[in-house]
């Protein structure tokens, strides 16, 4: 279903109105080179940290290289992020290198029409295949990865479990049997901050490593249309677990207008005693608790059967070059690529900020220096107990996840016909790609 | 405007609809339209008519698939939409009858003699200036639960106050009401340039006839400002149908969907990737807001002339 020549003209035109009617400069294209000196354009989203770690791999790779000029651009995150993304891509008039999302928002940037693939790269057999995967289309590789694996569960304060005599659990029972304790003690069992939408997600999307247990085709068979959350016992199971934290009464008090920070407060402070998150924000906590740092630990959402506890891992995003650099500039983004996944990008970026979670180049190690909360993931990569998370597995992500789960999580509507609801949103998603079988 | 200038204006009508056939040429040539038509040709009609055939589509931005109707049923069909609507129902109606009765009774309060009034006027007219999203994200500062000043005031003198944005059940009307703030100022300078309007000579003959306050409000103000009622319902219903700045800057829609309106839901498709699908909301929401406010305005206006 491609479209004549005149008609993407026609809607070229109308996208580039569109961007510059919100106002977003394209900014330096890096037309003019000097004497030699290619300039690369280097898109990234503005979130802190993420500009940070981009400042310092550019800083570092423009030191050793004469000849080429990184610049670095912004964009929104979020939502906004993506229509800057689409929209500079369909238009021809994105930066030489971009990071955007692996797993199914890359599948959205139809890459074998925009990117140019990687496949020929020196670092491509050093990269994990559990990423390779998520920034393939069409048996080519198009991403290389930029930053670290991070991953879903609960961040908990150790001190709490300390004073309690409690025992990081295996088992979701065991989990709400803690949490009786702690709630006994009056400190609140589960933080959640759902001012932060997207916060309340992370038990379902976390829990997915359980729901794999269960069932192991769940992926393959729901991009299909085969299998639904409402339908299939496991996979209902994770909207129960959200359900059942706020029904217990578990949730700290302002569960409703705390915001993500707030929450890794109390968490540091002790007032809280797990939070349900991804480890991301353990540079957060890092930055903003410092002497706390040390209290908090991690382990992953506890299923049903101790046996197959593990992870649910989220896959690092992707560092992608647009079809439309060519040259002499393709070849310096190719350079800037293949220094940020080499050993001493990854020891930047780690200096630069809180990594994450393991990288996924090898020959990459976390410095000894890493929180203990990251440390602790690196026992269930070593026994090989992770899960790549659903939206790495499957394009399909409804993008009204977080505010069902807001309200499965608040008590405004119940876990069953919350899943019912997401697998009718999951449905335009499909359409939307072409999927078949929706 | 009075009973005798609507009579007036009536009979003008008839005979400039009798004068229609001997119609004085214009004395500029059709190219003086051309370079207004241009504009907003380019920038009004065609994305108008773009986005009726959009809708008909399932689109990317790479590209596009037509799919008739198919839009229009899904959009039908999300459990937000519903929500959404009622939601705006509510929304439009609170605002634009509480902008009413509001601005009226400032108007009057402000057309009297009373000391400081052009301080006055000014003050009450300040919020609609400032930016919604300004107010929005003030007031959701001032509304929180716990550490907000309205809820802190509320405590000093024993009332333990709601979670205002964060409640389900009072997170629509807490916005409604912010929005009542920021915009009875233009409902109230409406009424005050209707009320202005009323000749003195009414109010002389009914205090002569021995009209006490009340009755010269019923009597005389409230029927003569109708205009401004028209104008005022008018103004607020639409802006209360098609809300979204504040709601959005407030709660986003949240907690969940319970404070959801049509323009957030058509902004969250369309946030989501979904660009036929938003588009096929905006054309929704023009046609019901079409709807509900042509036969409205015709419905006021010949009130307005029966009289």
């Amino acid at each position: 279903m491609s479209i004549r020549p005149s008609r993407r003209l026609a809607l070229a035109a109308l996208a580039a109105g569109a961007l510059v009617l919100s106002a977003c400069s394209a900014g330096s294209l890096g037309t003019s080179d000097e004497e030699g000196t290619t300039t690369v354009s280097y898109l990234v989203d503005n979130e802190a940290s993420t500009v940070k770690t981009a400042e310092a791999l550019v800083s570092a790779f423009n030191a050793k290289n004469s000849s080429i000029q990184v610049k670095i651009e912004t964009r929104p995150q979020g939502g906004e992020g993506d229509n800057i993304v689409k929209t500079r891509l369909a238009t021809g008039d994105m930066a030489d290198v971009f990071g955007y999302n692996s797993g199914s928002l890359f599948q959205a940037l139809k890459p074998e029409q925009n990117l140019t693939p990687l496949d020929d790269q020196p670092y491509v057999g050093d990269l994990d295949p559990a990423f390779k995967v998520t920034v393939t289309a069409g048996g080519k590789l198009y991403g290389a990865p930029n930053g670290a694996a991070m991953g879903g569960g609960i961040l908990y304060n150790k001190a709490v479990y300390t004073k309690l005599g409690l025992q990081v659990p295996k088992t979701w029972a065991d989990f709400m049997a803690n949490n009786a304790k702690i709630k006994a003690a009056g400190v609140a069992p589960v933080v959640q901050a759902y001012q932060d939408t997207w916060t309340s997600q992370v038990i379902v999307l976390a829990d997915y490593h359980n729901v794999a247990a269960d069932q192991p085709d769940f992926a393959e068979k729901f991009t299909a249309n085969q299998a639904k959350f409402a339908t299939t016992p496991a996979a209902l199971r994770s909207f129960q677990r959200l359900q059942d934290v706020h029904d217990a009464k578990y949730l700290n008090k302002d569960f409703a207008s705390a915001k993500l920070e707030q929450g890794l407060k109390l968490l540091a402070d002790g007032k809280g005693a797990h939070f349900p998150m991804l480890t991301f924000t353990v540079a957060t906590l890092a930055a903003n608790s410092p002497d706390k740092i040390d209290d908090i630990g991690f382990f992953a959402l506890p299923g049903d059967d101790a046996a197959k506890n593990g992870l649910t891992v989220w896959e690092p995003g992707g560092l992608y070059v647009p079809k439309s650099t060519t040259g002499a500039k393709l070849d310096a983004a190719r350079q800037f690529i293949t220094f940020v996944v080499s050993k001493e990008g990854c020891d930047i970026m780690a200096g630069a900020s809180t990594p994450s979670g393991p990288f996924v180049v090898k020959g990459c190690d976390l410095p000894d220096t890493v929180p203990a909360a990251i440390k602790d993931m690196q026992p269930y990569f070593d026994s090989k107990a992770t899960s790549p998370a659903l939206e790495f597995l499957s394009p399909v992500k409804g993008p009204t996840l977080e505010q069902i789960t807001v309200e499965v999580g608040s008590g405004i509507r119940k876990a069953a016909d919350g899943a019912a609801l997401y697998d009718q949103d999951v449905k335009k998603q499909a359409q939307q790609l072409g999927l078949s079988g929706w | 405007m009075t009973a005798l200038d609507v009579r007036q204006e009536h009979g003008g009508r008839t005979s400039v609809a009798a004068a229609r056939p001997r119609r004085v040429r214009s004395p500029y040539s059709y190219w003086f339209y051309l370079p207004a038509a241009v504009v907003y040709g380019a920038l009004f009609l065609a994305p108008t008519f773009a986005s009726f055939y959009f809708s008909l589509t399932r689109w990317t931005i790479f590209e596009h698939e037509f799919i008739g109707l198919d839009n229009f049923v899904q959009f039908f069909q999300e459990p937000a939409l519903i929500k959404g609507f009622v939601n705006t129902l509510i929304y439009a109606v609170v605002t634009s009858g509480l902008k009413i009765v509001l601005g009226l009774l400032l108007a009057v309060l402000l057309t009297s003699q009373i000391v400081a009034r052009g301080y006055l006027r000014s003050v009450v007219f300040f919020p609609v200036l400032v930016s919604t999203i300004g107010v929005g994200l003030t007031f959701t500062v001032l509304m929180h639960p716990d550490e907000g000043l309205i809820n802190k005031s509320l405590a000093l003198v024993g009332i333990d106050g709601p979670a205002w944005l964060t409640d389900p059940s009072y997170a629509l009307l807490s916005v409604a009401l912010v929005d009542v703030w920021k915009g009875v100022g233009l409902a109230t300078l409406i009424y005050i340039a209707g009320i202005v309007s009323i000749p003195g000579e009414y109010f002389e003959a009914a205090r002569v006839d021995g009209a006490g306050r009340l009755a010269v409000f019923r009597a005389i103000v409230l029927p003569l400002a109708r205009p401004a009622t028209v104008t005022v319902i008018i103004l607020s219903l639409i802006g209360g149908l098609r809300s979204f700045d504040l709601v959005w800057a407030m709660t986003r829609g949240g907690p969940g969907f319970t404070s959801d309106v049509i323009a957030s839901v058509i902004y969250k498709q369309y946030q989501a990737g979904f660009y036929g699908l938003s588009t096929a909301g905006n054309v929704v929401l023009f046609l019901v807001v079409t709807a509900i406010v042509i036969p409205l305005y015709g419905f006021l206006n010949r009130k307005e002339v029966d009289q």
